[in-house]
């Protein structure tokens, strides 16, 4: 975990709202693991005030990549630099996702609903590198929800997607679309994140299948590094439920631990 | 070379720059950032005798240049610290000041005196001031009697320093203050956060699971100097200030108002090293206008 406020920002993609960043801060990727993330400051001064968690796409040698959509001030902010500004960056941040040796040669499911896709590509990379076959499934409501499809077939892997609205792939949300899959396969874990509803969907079908499964939580954060308790979530752990923080418990989370019923609101 | 340490009498700090509690988590979580002995000192985060759950989430929500918490109080509880967290804090050459809370005056008691069984703790600060822990932002700041009772229970079972933390959320802060120091307090150190809320138009729900949470940040500033302004006039015991302290200018400014020492919170959240680009800030301002010591700057308002 450090501080690099020279992160220069060599590569700039956009779609639509979607905006995919390739950073230069060889620090960072040198320590950084799929599933975490990193605070972000998008603004010189005070408003808005903090650090935007924005999750890791990707990290190779010196630089990173961050995927990501324009959801409110913050990362409108963010979308607005260019090529060759430095970005003030802490990272990296959480606990990843766990990929296990028992997994080589078998199928990993995973699951990504809009943004929730940024983190997927470099846990394929990883689950690859382990001999893993990742199956990477990526929802959207329409077709240009699925900015990264092309680049996640380019990389060689099997992608499947899905659209609320029939305009691409399967018709019908990314959780149909893995149920229909279940039908004909057996992974041996899935990894999802998106938006609370798929992944509280996700869970059952994970519950019910017994397959097991890591989830990556989002949640409005202070710091990013545990000082704050800000971001806490409802998580069953130790035979107890607690608020465990997301920052640094997380934001990955297995699928028995979360505790689903707390409904939030805001 | 400036001298940037400050007496408060009954604690000498390297310099007046000290983190503030529930901005710092219990210290160790900066230590990747930079080394603790370079600060003031610290204030762990506030401690009841148990552990506590804490608000239910949604507790944060940003605004104008400002940030509203409503974490409640989460903890481990005093045993779990000294047993797990202090032992790792008591050879750090920094002031380690630990706050204190309680559901009820006895509490903050059994807290203090647990606490001063302990090795390595510089002082207690008396938190009866956080807005996120009783119905409707309530705490015991509110009132120079419960604030006059609390340090005085306090006092009579600990021999620790006791900083008294104030809220702002009151009419007249110097009688409040003026009943902590009366009870004996040390120190006295405000403003705590100012009770705020926000709402989400769309769901026409509070943004916060707590509904009211604290705010803090620049947005609080000009408030927080000014009731600092009006306690350092008011009491004889060293003044502590803090409230949206993000720049060794913000610092000065507390200080010429009257404080000895100050506090960095929220800015701890937006750059871990906030504290140290402080210190060093207050060094640079004070070679430049050719002060030797930057406690000369304490009080030296010209009205």
């Amino acid at each position: 975990m450090v501080i690099d406020r020279q992160a220069r920002l060599v590569e700039v993609e956009s779609w639509g709202d979607y905006f995919l960043f390739t950073l230069d801060s060889p620090e960072i990727a040198s320590q950084a693991r799929p599933g975490q993330f990193l605070m972000i400051r998008v603004s010189e001064t005070t408003q808005p005030l903090l650090r935007r968690p924005i999750s890791l796409h990707n990290a190779e040698g010196n630089r990173l990549q961050i995927f990501f959509q324009v959801a409110g001030e913050g990362t409108r902010l963010l979308s607005l630099k260019k090529t060759g500004q430095f970005l003030d960056l802490l990272g990296p941040l959480g606990k990843g996702f766990n990929v296990r040796p028992e997994f080589r040669e078998r199928e990993i499911f995973c699951v990504g609903g809009g943004r929730g896709i940024a983190p997927l590509y470099y846990l394929g990379r990883e689950l690859r590198a382990a001999g893993a076959q990742p199956v990477i499934f990526y929802g959207g409501r329409s077709e240009g929800d699925l900015p990264l499809r092309y680049r996640l077939e380019t990389a060689g892997f099997e992608v499947l997607v899905s659209t609320d609205d029939g305009s691409a792939g399967f018709p019908g949300f990314v959780t149909s679309l893995v149920e229909e899959e279940l039908k004909k396969r057996r992974p041996a874990f899935l990894y999802a994140c998106g938006p609370d509803p798929m992944m509280e969907k996700l869970a059952e079908t994970c519950r019910r299948e017994k397959l097991p499964a890591e989830f990556s939580l989002e949640s409005i954060m202070g710091c990013g590094f545990g000082a704050c308790w800000g971001c806490v979530k409802k998580i069953r752990r130790d035979g107890q439920e607690k608020y465990l923080k997301v920052c640094q418990d997380g934001p990955v989370f297995s699928l028995e631990e979360i505790v689903w019923q707390e409904r939030e609101h805001g | 070379m400036v001298d940037l340490s400050v007496d408060l009498g009954f604690l000498k700090l390297k310099n007046p720059v000290l983190a503030a509690s529930g901005t710092f988590g219990y210290g160790l979580e900066f230590k990747p950032f930079y080394d603790l002995e370079l600060l003031g000192g610290f204030v762990v985060k506030g401690l009841y005798l148990k552990p506590r759950e804490g608000n239910r989430p949604p507790r944060l929500v940003e605004t104008p240049s400002g940030l509203i918490n409503s974490i409640g109080l989460q903890g481990i509880g005093v045993e779990a610290f000294c047993r797990e967290i202090l032992p790792e804090l008591a050879g750090l050459k920094t002031a380690v000041i630990v706050n204190v809370c309680g559901e009820e005056e006895d509490e903050y008691a059994r807290v203090a005196e647990y606490l001063g069984r302990h090795r390595g703790i510089a002082a207690l600060e008396l938190n009866i001031s956080c807005p996120n822990v009783r119905e409707g932002g309530r705490c015991p700041a509110q009132s120079p009697e419960a604030t006059h009772r609390t340090v005085k229970k306090v006092k009579q079972v600990t021999s620790l320093p006791l900083i008294t933390k104030l809220s702002p959320n009151v009419t007249d802060i110097t009688a409040v203050a003026l009943a902590a120091e009366e009870a004996g307090t040390e120190a006295i150190s405000l403003i705590n956060t100012l009770l705020a809320m926000a709402i989400d138009l769309e769901t026409r729900r509070p943004k916060l699971g707590n509904v009211l949470g604290g705010l803090s940040g620049p947005a609080i500033k000009p408030i927080a100097l000014r009731m600092v302004f009006q306690v350092a006039r008011a009491v004889k015991v060293p003044v502590i200030g803090m409230g949206g302290i993000f720049s060794a200018e913000d610092a000065l400014e507390f200080m010429m108002a009257g404080a000895a020492a100050v506090q960095v919170g929220t800015a701890n959240f937006v750059d871990p090293d906030a504290c140290l680009k402080i210190i060093r800030g207050l060094e640079t301002w004070a070679e430049k206008h050719g002060i030797k010591k930057i406690s000369e700057v304490t009080g030296s308002l010209q009205l």
